[in-house]
């Protein structure tokens, strides 16, 4: 081999490099997330429904917040018709927050796990003591 | 027609994916078995690639400069165009490998009337190649946060930084959207430009219309489809900490861009995308333009058998003198003779 040293030093940082993912996570088990649904307001209702169904609200949370968000503060509009046909008043402080009103342990949950930093609370207020 | 190749080959590779999961239920076969298949043919072909070519001697000298070269004191040279040291060397190579130096030398020429060869201004080569090696570079890292639990703190400011405009939710990533674009016009230059068409194989186009379905399974997934992020986190989490599981009800379009991507992974080593490694083994750039200071001996020159003059003469020397042909070094009678001799030569 010809400069053998330089090229298997080069192709070791390489490899430390790109095996980082796998040197860094042999041998731990992360829990999945578990966001909990335990809080007063959920617990008393009847029907533990969100403004659509779970599967959508997993996939399409956000989507739906950034509307809510243009519809409320842009065009003023604060009501909702899900695919259901039922009105909600569209507000993430008095709608969504009402039943979830666990940011920690319902939010916070996925949001740390996927590294996922959402500027809601660059404007909106927790109630539960602080950030 | 390489092009067209290259496109239905990928497509193909959308539709197995898509009827693999979707009809067939292969769920483990995409999101396990071929995603590990992929990274090991990935990184056992890539060591193997580079041992072969540090195998390969390099006969003679030949870096590829574009200024003065070191010689005299008095003679400026150029630092890191014609590199003399191991620094400028590096310097160099940082400048090719991080900017792209070479490609920004890139010149349009044309042949006007008269005729006059005329240069012109052509840097879209560059920006592209620059754009799309960059956003590719930082669509690869952010993705980390997938694949490390707690994510490292570079990925966060990536995505962060990289998401600063706040356009809609999930934010949109601005390098999602440019290495899209910089792959489109790096395969529009191809059908476009009559040369680069003519040269093109299918080994240019398959990369390219095969990141460019990575790219927009990526953001189709992100931004429209929409999958389950958390569940999504639990297989790639899974395939890193070597526990794979897979998680029901991801939906297909993770595993036409899992699959695409593994097939750029096993392809890698075999494809010219191997410039990721060569480059750095390039003679043309890796050598310090030193050749008036340091003989650079062929690798595998073997000792020749040679016959010097001296030899020659000292073997017909008799004869040489006897045909009237004149010697360089005559048989000595005496000492004195022959030191007399060569003081008359002088």
């Amino acid at each position: 081999m010809y400069d053998g040293g330089k090229i298997i030093i080069g192709l070791l940082i390489f490899l430390a490099f790109a095996t980082f993912p796998f040197y860094s996570n042999i041998g731990k088990s992360v829990a999945k997330p578990e966001p909990s649904l335990d809080t007063p307001v959920i617990k008393a209702l009847e029907k533990k429904e969100c403004v659509e169904s779970k599967d959508f609200m997993r996939r399409n949370h956000m989507q739906l917040l950034i509307e809510w968000r243009d519809s409320a503060l842009r065009d003023a509009k604060r009501d909702y018709v899900n695919s259901k046909g039922k009105h909600f008043r569209i507000s993430l402080q008095n709608t969504c927050m009402k039943c979830h009103s666990n940011k920690k342990k319902f939010c916070d949950e996925c949001h740390g796990y996927a590294a996922v930093d959402p500027y809601c609370w660059d404007c909106h207020f927790v109630k539960e003591g602080g950030r | 027609m390489g092009a067209m190749v290259s496109l239905v080959a990928v497509l193909v590779l959308i539709l197995i994916a898509y009827v693999g999961v979707k009809v067939l239920s292969l769920q483990a076969l995409f999101g396990v078995f071929i995603p590990y298949l992929a990274v090991l043919t990935f990184f056992v072909g890539f060591i193997l690639r580079i041992l072969k070519w540090a195998r390969v001697p390099v006969p003679f000298h030949i870096p590829t400069t574009c200024g003065q070269q070191k010689s005299l004191p008095w003679i400026h040279y150029s630092r890191i165009e014609s590199p003399a040291g191991t620094w400028g060397v590096v310097v160099r190579m940082a400048m090719e490998v991080l900017l792209f130096r070479s490609l920004f030398r890139n010149l349009k020429t044309e042949l006007h009337d008269g005729p006059k060869l005329a240069y012109g201004w052509e840097k879209w080569l560059w920006l592209g190649g620059f754009v799309f090696h960059w956003s590719f570079l930082i669509v690869l890292l952010r993705h980390l946060r997938f694949f490390t639990q707690p994510v490292p703190g570079f990925v966060k400011i990536m995505d962060a930084v990289d998401g600063f405009l706040q356009i809609g939710s999930p934010h949109l990533l601005m390098t999602g959207v440019t290495l899209l674009a910089a792959v489109t016009y790096l395969l529009i230059r191809r059908f476009y430009i009559p040369q680069v068409r003519y040269i093109s194989l299918p080994a240019d186009y398959f990369p390219l219309f095969l990141i460019f379905g990575i790219a927009s399974t990526g953001i189709l997934m992100r931004y429209f489809l929409k999958v389950d992020i958390i569940k999504v986190k639990e297989l790639t989490l899974g395939l890193a900490s070597l526990s794979p599981k897979v998680p029901d009800g991801i939906g297909a379009i993770f595993y036409v861009h899992i699959f695409l991507i593994s097939t750029l992974f096993a392809y890698f080593p075999f494809s010219k995308l191997v410039h990721l490694g060569g480059v750095f083994l390039s003679p043309t750039r890796n050598l310090a333009n030193n050749s008036r200071m340091k003989r650079h001996v062929n690798p595998w020159n073997y000792p020749v058998k040679v016959h010097t003059y001296e030899e020659y003469e000292e073997e017909f020397r008799d004869k040489m003198k006897m045909a009237g042909i004149p010697v360089e070094k005559d048989e000595p009678e005496t000492a004195e003779a022959d030191s007399e001799e060569s003081e008359g030569k002088e």
